[in-house]
Order: structure tokens, then C-alpha cells, then sequence
């Protein structure tokens, strides 16, 4: 997976800035990537190109269980998000329905990684290439299960 | 020496015993839905038919259970249609416990799930929203999950839980009479942080939450979520089995912790100490004693939702309010018709009418910000809601003061926000 960098240097990104509350009654996936991190960067649906990552501090994700919110970035072409640490339901659905990826970096790589920089993620391999700036990060390896669900595709094609 | 989590999810999956950090596919005793997930589901349901899945059943009807709260009244076109969704979903697929709006009891699902005794001690309880935690103070395993899982648990009757690591708060001793269990959580969420208990279970326990009443010690589960933790638990006990008693429910398979269960860690709160306490925007963690605020004006306050609509809250904020008169709009929202008519029936109602403040019907409306008493740019509320992210209920210029239902009808008496004992 390659991808330029969208970077919010900030802790707790909330299922409410990520997908505003009145937007909830919405089930169109296309509809919701509209309104996607409309609470925290109302440029975001300009910005976002196929393929994007979104890097943040710790807890993205925080607040409540909506589906929307990986929903959200991820028809907005978000293929992963590099965080310090995520919460619960945000991490589980990113899985479970093969929205995009969680994917937990250091703190030196959080801070290294710049708004723009173009990156390269190798699961296989947890590492994560930085091409502008010519450096590679390694990315906590998903626990087991969680890798092979991420293997099968979601959930719903794993087969226990 | 496992806790009581660890052996509900033994028993769950079929082990002996299970240990922090193991992943486990759980049997699931009870789930529920409501009219953002439901129709979320409904989504996952069509995805998976694209791919050529059948799915004409679910797992077992009776176990599934169908709640009208967060955009009811419906708020618009979309909504109205959402609950059409859910209507045609409980029918077709048998599903007998629909609470709907306008037809005897309905309310907020987490509301609706201790009313109505949906869930038991020892059950494992998933739903489709994060508060789902609430329930945990009835003895349950109970957690939040996202659409796909529910959907998943819905034609499977099982899910993957990595097992959490226990966080106990012990609480000596009894609050003073001004401070509730509101005022307890938001201290201990301004104490470990709104990651403080992430992917965790908090349990509560202690002489403190053993004389609390079942609807104090469910504020306490509720807003675990604010703090990360995959679920809050309180160990059965008499107060409980009468609790269920009174809504004709007397077999259940209560589980209790080994006497040298195992805690992650231990932290303790001396009950005579506790004071009024509020979190100030826009995070549940932001919190300072109420009597520091004391300078900040407010345009409205907010008596709802799971966290603080239940019948002692309303008690709580009836109490203030009798006999006087607000100075801000203030909104009283049941959390349940059940909670709405023993408001009535104990003349709670005419208290707050008379004191001007308005009664609505049940619905998450505006603790969530979907409808219903949103906010304005700048406008500044108070509200016994269990968020203040920004934006949460209304514009995300607005700003949302979370705090007790006593804390919150002082301070709709005077306009600022007001430690109920310096109520004149």
C-alpha cells in the first residue's frame, strides 16, 4: 500500500468529529465519506486522495461504537490509519468489516512522519517505508487472530 | 482466582478458565439494536446478499431485542424511514421484542435494558452502541459493538472478545448526600483518562456500591465507556435479585468472582470525601470540582439520556427544583415511558412544570446531537449527558458542561453552574 500522509497531531480524535452525530440516520457509504472528519477539518473531503493514510496521536477513535466513522474514511479512500493507539469499537470495526487498517506506530515514527510524506506500508513485513524523507518505521504486528481476520478480507470470510 | 468477567467468558466460550489477553469466540446470551445500528446492520445484511450469502433467520429471535431512541420523535424524512427499516426487519425476521415509539413502553435502549430486565446476571450482552457497558451493573458481561459484529453475532450467536484485564474501583464508605454516582465516574475518569481503562473492564465494588441503588451503580457502568473500557461489571448481590424480583424475573445463574480473584489494579475513593464534580468542555476527562465553575454562565441545561434521565435522577433534580424557578431553558427527558409515568405518578412532573422547565419524550435527541434542543454556535449547556466532545449536542462552536442531575438543576436555578449545597 502506498499513500501520502494526512497528519492531525493531536490525541482522542472522537467517533464525533470523525462522523457528526446527525449524520447517524445516514446508510449510504458514499454519502457518509462526504462528511468524513467534518468536525475535526471541514477540507478533508477536498484533500483525500485513493489511497491516503491518516497518522494521529493516541485513542483515534474514542467515543462511540458507529460503524460510520471507519465507514466514513474509507469510502473517502483512507486505505489505513497510523496511530499511537485506537479505541475499542473504532479498532474492531476498521477489522471486522475490512474498512481500513489500524495500524499502531511509535512515538518516534508519530513524530517523525510529516504531513504529505509519502509512505509505503508492508504488512507482511510491519514496516513502513517513508519515502520523502528515506526511512523505515516498524509497525506493532496485529495480534494473531486480528491478523488473520485483516488475511481473510473481514469477519465474515474468517473462518474460525 | 479468576473475577467475575474472566469466568463469565469462560462459561461463554466452554473453558475451565481463561486468562487476560486470550481471544475467545463467545456464546451470546442477548443482543439488541436500535434505529442508527439496526439499519447499519441492515446495511452489512445487503453486503453480505451482494456476495451471494442467504440470510432469511437469525440466530434465535428470542434473544433479540429492538429499540427506538436516537432519532425518535423522527427527526426528518431519513429517520422516519430508518424505523420503517427496523419495523419490516422485526417482522420478518420474528422478532418479538420491538419497543416502539408510541405504543406503551419504548425509551433509550440502555434505559430499557435494566426496565425491562432484557439482560440477567452472568449473560454476556452485546449491542449496537458504546454505552452498551450500562447493563454491566446488573452482574453481565455487557459491551458495544460496531455493525459487522453485531451483524455477525446476529446469524452466529457468537464473537471474538480478547479477554480484559480488570480495573477495580472500590468505593468506602457512603456519598454524601449532594454528591451522586455521577459525580464518582466523572472523578474517576478525570483520574485515569478517557484511555484510562482502554479495551479494559472496570468493576466497582466496595461498602460504597454495595448501599447504592441499582440505578446508581448503573450511572457508574454507563459511562465506563468514557474511559475506554470494553465493559463496567458490579457483582450481583440482594439488591439485584430484589431489582428483578420486582419485574417478575427470579432464575437466572448469577456469577461471582473467586474470593482471591486476580485485578489488574486497585484503586480506592473514600465516599465522605466526594464533591460535586464537573467536566468541563470538550472532554468527559476535563474535570474540576463544581464550586470552581461557579463564575460560568450557562444558556440551558439538560436533563437526559441513559446516563441521567433514570427515576432518581429525576428525583434528584426535582428535589432542586421544587418550589423554584429556572432561570435557563431547561429540557427534563425520561429516559423510559416506564420512568416517564412513575415520574407522573409521583408528582415529579407538575415539580418541573411548575418550576417552567419542559418535558419531553424519550429519545437520545440531543445528548447525541441528532435532534430535538441541539445547541447554537457559542451556546453553553449543562447537561447530565455522558459526552462533551466538541460538537457533540449541537454546533461545534457549543460547548457541553457534563455533571450530575443535582449539579445540573442547581445551576438551571441560578443560570451558573452551581454546587447544589450553595443553592440559597
Amino acid at each position: 500500500m502506498k499513500g501520502s500522509v494526512i497528519k492531525y497531531e493531536r490525541d482522542n480524535i472522537d467517533t464525533d468529529v470523525i462522523l457528526p452525530g446527525p449524520y447517524l440516520k445516514i446508510h449510504d457509504y458514499a454519502e457518509l465519506a462526504t462528511h468524513a472528519m467534518e468536525g475535526l477539518d471541514k477540507d478533508f473531503h477536498k484533500r483525500v486522495k485513493p489511497g491516503d493514510f491518516i497518522v494521529a496521536g493516541k485513542n483515534f477513535g474514542c467515543g462511540s461504537s458507529r460503524e460510520h466513522a471507519p465507514i466514513a474514511l474509507s469510502y473517502s479512500g483512507i486505505k489505513a490509519v497510523l496511530a499511537l493507539s485506537f479505541a475499542r469499537i473504532f479498532y474492531r470495526n476498521a477489522v471486522d468489516g475490512a474498512f481500513l487498517l489500524p495500524i499502531e506506530i511509535d512515538e518516534s515514527a508519530y513524530k517523525d512522519i510529516s504531513d504529505s510524506d509519502s509512505l509505503e506500508v508492508n504488512i507482511s513485513a510491519n514496516e513502513i517505508r517513508n519515502l520523502t524523507k528515506n526511512k523505515v518505521y516498524k509497525m506493532k504486528p496485529f495480534p494473531d487472530l486480528i491478523g488473520k481476520i485483516v488475511e481473510a478480507g473481514g469477519l465474515f470470510n474468517y473462518k474460525p | 482466582m479468576l473475577n467475575i468477567t474472566e469466568k463469565i467468558l469462560a462459561r461463554a466460550s466452554g473453558k475451565k478458565e481463561v486468562s487476560p489477553g486470550d481471544v475467545v469466540f463467545v456464546n451470546v446470551d442477548k443482543v439488541m439494536v436500535h434505529d442508527v445500528s439496526g439499519p447499519g446492520v441492515l446495511a452489512v445484511f445487503e453486503k453480505l446478499r451482494k456476495k451471494g450469502m442467504t440470510i432469511d433467520k437469525v440466530w434465535d429471535p428470542e434473544r433479540v431485542w429492538v429499540a427506538e431512541d436516537h432519532f425518535v420523535p423522527a427527526a426528518d424524512k431519513i429517520s422516519a424511514q430508518n424505523i420503517v427499516l427496523l419495523t419490516n426487519f422485526t417482522k420478518q425476521f420474528g422478532i418479538k421484542k420491538h419497543f416502539k415509539y408510541g405504543m406503551g413502553q419504548y425509551g433509550i435502549c440502555h434505559t430499557l435494558s435494566h426496565e425491562e430486565a432484557m439482560v440477567l446476571p452472568g449473560e454476556v450482552y452485546v449491542g449496537g452502541d458504546s454505552h452498551t457497558n450500562t447493563t454491566g451493573a446488573l452482574g453481565a458481561f455487557a459491551a458495544g459493538l460496531g455493525h459487522t459484529d453485531v451483524a455477525y453475532v446476529l446469524l452466529n450467536g457468537k464473537i471474538w472478545f480478547k479477554v480484559p484485564e480488570t480495573l477495580f474501583f472500590k468505593l468506602n464508605g457512603k456519598l454524601p448526600d449532594h454528591v451522586m454516582a455521577k459525580d464518582l465516574i466523572l472523578k474517576i475518569i478525570g483520574d485515569i483518562g478517557t484511555d484510562g481503562a482502554a479495551y479494559k473492564t472496570m468493576q466497582f465494588g466496595g461498602t460504597g456500591v454495595s448501599e447504592m441503588s441499582v440505578e446508581s451503580r448503573l450511572t457508574l457502568t454507563n459511562m465506563t465507556t468514557e474511559a475506554g473500557a470494553k465493559s463496567g461489571i458490579v457483582e450481583p448481590d440482594q439488591k439485584i435479585r430484589e431489582y428483578l424480583a420486582a419485574r417478575g424475573i427470579t432464575r437466572y445463574d448469577e456469577v461471582h468472582g473467586d474470593a482471591d480473584a486476580q485485578y489488574e489494579k486497585v484503586y480506592e475513593y473514600e465516599g465522605s470525601e466526594m464533591e460535586p464534580i464537573v467536566a468541563k468542555p470538550f472532554s468527559p476527562e476535563n474535570t474540576v470540582v463544581a464550586r470552581d465553575l461557579s463564575s460560568v454562565e450557562l444558556d440551558k441545561a439538560y436533563i437526559g439520556s441513559c446516563t441521567g434521565a433514570k427515576l432518581e435522577d429525576l428525583e434528584a433534580a426535582a428535589k432542586i427544583l421544587k418550589g423554584r424557578t429556572v432561570k435557563i431553558r431547561t429540557e427534563v427527558l425520561p429516559a423510559a415511558m416506564s420512568i416517564f409515568r412513575k415520574a407522573m405518578d409521583g408528582g415529579l412532573l407538575k415539580i418541573f412544570l411548575d418550576a417552567g422547565v419542559v418535558v419531553g419524550p424519550p429519545t437520545c435527541g440531543a445528548c447525541c446531537g441528532a435532534h430535538m434542543g441541539v445547541l447554537a454556535k457559542d451556546e453553553i449547556c449543562i447537561s447530565t449527558t455522558n459526552r462533551n466532545f466538541p460538537g457533540r449536542m449541537g454546533h461545534i462552536e457549543s460547548q457541553t458542561y457534563l455533571a450530575s442531575p443535582l449539579v445540573a438543576a442547581a445551576s438551571a436555578v441560578t443560570g451558573k453552574i452551581t454546587d447544589p449545597r450553595d443553592l440559597k
